[in-house]
Formats: structure tokens, sequence, C-alpha cells
């Protein structure tokens, strides 16, 4: 197991999963993974794609069940989907039948709170995300930068402690990525959450994280963890500092062996 | 200023208005010009005439409000049933999987067929018009509402779950308005299709409504006076059709319309 503080927020002790294919195959997604995340960490997940680390973010969210192993959110074990956690998806997943502020409502919706202070939870929200001004409009009407932070601020109403975000960024452009990354911190340090976030990016992974989990691909396994010790806030400019390019270079060493093999 | 959306109105307005009167001119001149009787095909004058002539009885009014009433309530029946139905038969997918073919089934069956049967069950009262309606109304509604019930994306499913969203919460915030164009593209069929069964039903026993007046004056071989009713039934299956439309336009407007397949029997 990974050395941690004593008492991590979210601990994965031993997790395997297997699917059964349609053809009846058995596939091992993931082979004893083992994860200890303190509070308010930032971690990212990075890895191939098909290496399993969607399916590592719906174990912890007790979506999907593992195939042995556990995972146990502050000291207790994950039976099915609980409501201390925020997710958001690849795609930004809103009701294009509602409009932004009702989307972010959602949430308050389902756990029924109290409608006014959710209402001015929510304008909170937008506010946080940059969208302060498109309470009313429909999703239709957003980029597609715009609905994801919609998605965010969504993730956020119900104030869970954890933060599950699956290649949030994965369908915007270069620009609006990095620009997405940038808030995406600051609403972090505005809303003092514990983050996992999976990408197939490695820029982005080292860009926003403590601590950077390396799987590789079937089955997925965790081959290295980094920390990354750049300066916050990071900026525009953490991006060409020596410390950053070496870590990069790092981990895409993982990768160039994944193909390589 | 104003130049602009007047010329907007003629162009949206003006050529259904044209093509129409040259329609009615057409109607008005042309069969006997081909040397048609005009005891088979009455000149579009003497059906307006006619039309003025059962406006003046007052049967007509009377007529028009039955087949109405028959074909709104049916409607409303029908639908409400059919999006019960598939919301309780969508629920489980062993359920969905073993009533599918028999829906799919019925579906081919012409409804109407049932009309001599519902009028002996029924009696030959406004109740088994109200009965065939629903019936006939029923099933284009139901077969969209399972498809649209059960092609949701599973994201959003997901988002609900992970949120430990009731079966009932789920249904109410995703499922049914993510149903809702499919539903609709069923109503918009139903709507027509209950107009007639309700005429149908008459047709087959009845002591008012259109589709009696029909009979009645069909009886009487008055050409014009049959003319008249069809003319009615025109407006009245165009008024129901612009209400779900505008039912349409109110709720779905989030939808794109390329997504939305029509399920017509």
């Amino acid at each position: 197991m990974t050395a941690g503080t004593p008492d991590p927020l979210i601990e994965v002790a031993g997790i395997s999963k297997q699917f059964r294919t349609r053809s009846g195959d058995d596939v091992v997604a993931l082979s004893e993974i083992a994860l200890a995340i303190p509070v308010r960490e930032f971690v990212t997940i990075v890895g191939p794609s098909g290496c399993g680390k969607s399916t590592l973010l719906r174990l912890i969210a007790g979506l999907v069940a593992p195939s042995t192993g556990r995972v146990r959110i502050a000291g207790a074990p994950v039976s099915g989907p609980r409501r201390d956690i925020g997710m958001v998806f690849q795609v930004p997943v809103l009701l294009p039948w509602r409009t932004v502020l009702k989307n972010v409502l959602v949430p308050a919706e389902v756990i029924g709170l109290e409608r006014r202070a959710a209402a001015a939870r929510a304008h909170e929200l937008l506010e946080l995300v940059g969208l302060g001004g498109f309470a009313d409009k429909y999703p239709s009407e957003l980029s597609g930068g715009m609905r994801q932070r919609v998605a965010i601020a969504r993730a956020l109403m119900h104030d869970p402690a954890i933060l599950l975000m699956d290649e949030p960024f994965g369908a915007l452009d270069a620009m609006s990525r990095e620009a997405m990354n940038l808030e995406l911190l600051r609403i972090w340090d505005a809303s003092r959450k514990t983050i996992v976030l999976v990408t197939h990016s490695i820029e982005e992974a080292v860009f926003l994280a403590d601590r950077v989990v390396v799987i590789s691909a079937r089955p997925g396994r965790v081959s290295d963890v980094v920390e990354v010790r750049l300066a916050r806030p990071r900026t525009a400019k953490t991006r060409s500092e020596p410390e950053f390019v070496r870590i990069a270079e790092r981990l895409r060493g993982h990768f160039e062996m994944v193909q390589a093999a | 200023m104003t130049a602009r959306p007047l010329r907007g109105r003629l162009e949206r307005y003006g050529p259904p208005l044209l093509a129409g009167a040259a329609l009615l001119a057409a109607w008005e001149y042309l069969p006997p010009l081909f040397g048609v009787s005009k005891l088979l095909i009455p000149r579009a004058s003497a059906v307006a005439a006619a039309l003025w002539v059962e406006i003046e009885r007052g049967l007509i009014f009377d007529a028009f409000i039955v087949t109405l009433f028959e074909a709104l309530a049916g409607f409303v029946i029908g639908s409400v049933t059919a999006i019960v139905s598939a919301a309780l038969i969508t629920r489980s997918r062993l359920v969905e999987r073993a009533l599918m073919p028999y829906l799919v089934g019925l579906q081919a069956l012409p409804k109407v067929a049932l009309a001599p049967l519902i009028i002996v069950w029924v009696g030959i009262g406004i109740e088994s018009k109200v009965a065939i309606a629903s019936i006939i109304a029923f099933f284009p509604v139901l077969i969209n509402a399972i498809v649209g019930f059960s092609t949701v994306e599973a994201e959003k499913v997901e988002l609900m779950r992970s949120l430990v969203a009731s079966r009932w919460q789920e249904f109410r915030i995703v499922i049914f308005p993510n149903a809702l164009p499919f539903i609709f593209a069923g109503l918009n069929v139903a709507i027509v299709f209950s107009i007639t069964g309700a005429l149908v039903g008459e047709f087959v026993g009845a002591d008012r409504g259109l589709g009696n007046l029909l009979m009645q004056l069909n009886f009487g071989m008055d050409i014009a006076g049959m003319f008249s009713v069809l003319v009615v039934l025109a407006l009245l299956g165009v008024a129901l059709h612009a209400l779900v439309r505008f039912a349409h336009r109110r709720l779905i407007f989030w939808a794109e319309p390329e997504n939305i397949e029509t399920n017509t029997p």
C-alpha cells in the first residue's frame, strides 16, 4: 500500500475488477490497485485509453462493485453510490430542457435541500465557475467549455467532500482546456475539496496534481506515483518550469514503454 | 420600418392563401367544364350554402360538439393510459421483453375492426365512441412512449444513480422529460386517429355526432350536405392537430427534430 497520511479520506485497498465480455471471456480491467488519498489532496490518474482508469473512478464512486478488494471513504466501506461525492463525467450530461440554474439544482432536488438556500447556493456556484450571467440560459446556448463548467457547479451543489472527475476536459480544444485547468485549480482552492481527476493528458495531470498516479494498460496496475512539488498557485508559466518538464518526461517514459511492449 | 414585416407576412401567408383561392376556384368551375354532374361534385358555393343551411338547422353544431368531445376524451384517456402503461412496462426489462412482440403485433391490427364489438358491449351512446377513440389513440402513444422511456443516455441515469436518486426521481427528473419528443410523435398520430375512431364508431352505431349526420345526409342523397360535414371534419382535425402542435412547441423547444422518429401504424 502507498504510504500516505495516517487517516486517508479515500482508501483503495487491493482492488481488482474483472469484466465478462459478450463473448464470455474474462477481462481483467484493474489488478491489485492500492491508493490512499488524504483530505484536500488533488490526485490525477493518468494512463492509456482502456487501462481501466474510468472504472477506478466508478469504483470509488460506488457505481461499480470491485471483484476483490475494498474502497473505504472516511474509514467506512463503500457499498454503493453516496452523496458525499460529486461526479463530473467526460460529457457534461446536462438536461437540455432545464435552464443552467435548474441543471445545477438537480442534486438539491434529489437530496431535498431547502429550495431558497439551494437557489442562493446555485447562484454562488455559477459565479464561482464564471457563469454568473447565464443562470437562465439553456445548455444549447452554451459552448462546450461553459457546459462543462455547469457540470462542475452541479457536482459542487450538495457540497460533497470529494469531487471525482472523469476526463472532464477531454472534449475541449487545447486553448479552452488550459483555461479550464486554471479555473479548476481556482475552484479547488476556493471550495476545499478532495479531487480525483482521470485524464489521458500528461500535461494536464502534472499541471493540476499534488500527486500523479500512473496506471498501466491490461491489466490496469499502478506503475508509478509521482509527487508534484510545483508551487501553488500555478499559472501558465508553471508549464515551462524545469520541474514540470522533468515530471512530464518521467511520465511520458511509462507510455513509451507501453507502446514498445 | 413597417415595410419589412408587411413583406414578411406577405411572403409567409401569400402563397398558401393564393393556392387556397385557386383550389376553390378550380372546385367551383372545373367539374362542370368536364361535364361532371353537380349532383356528384357540388360546387364550392353550393357546399357553402349547404353548410349555412346545416348551421341554421342547428344540427351540425350539436354534432360537431359531440364528435369533438368523443375524439378529445378518447385522445386524453388513451394517451394518459398509454403513457402510464409504458412507464410501468419499461420499469422491468423482463416485462418489456415479454410484452413487446405482442404490442407490436396489436399495433398491426386495424383497431377500427373492434368498433362493432365495442358498440355491442358499451351501447350506442357517446361512451362507446370515447372507448373506440381511446383504444385507437392508445397504441401509437404506447409504442412511442416505450421507445422514449428506454432510449435515455446511460450517463444521465448514472448521474441520477450517483446522487442516490429514487426510481421515481429518476423517472420524473430524467426519463420522462427525456421521452417527451417521442411521446409527442405518438400524440401527433393519436389525435388524428382519435377523430377517425370517433367517426367510425358513429358510422357503426350512434344517434348523434358528425358521423351520424354524414350517414343521415348520405341516406337522403344530400351530397352538398355531406360535403359540408367533410369541411367541418377537416376543420376539427386541423384544430385538434394545432392544439397538439402548440403544446409540442411549448414543451419540447429544446429537442432537435431529427432524432425523433414517428411511429405511424
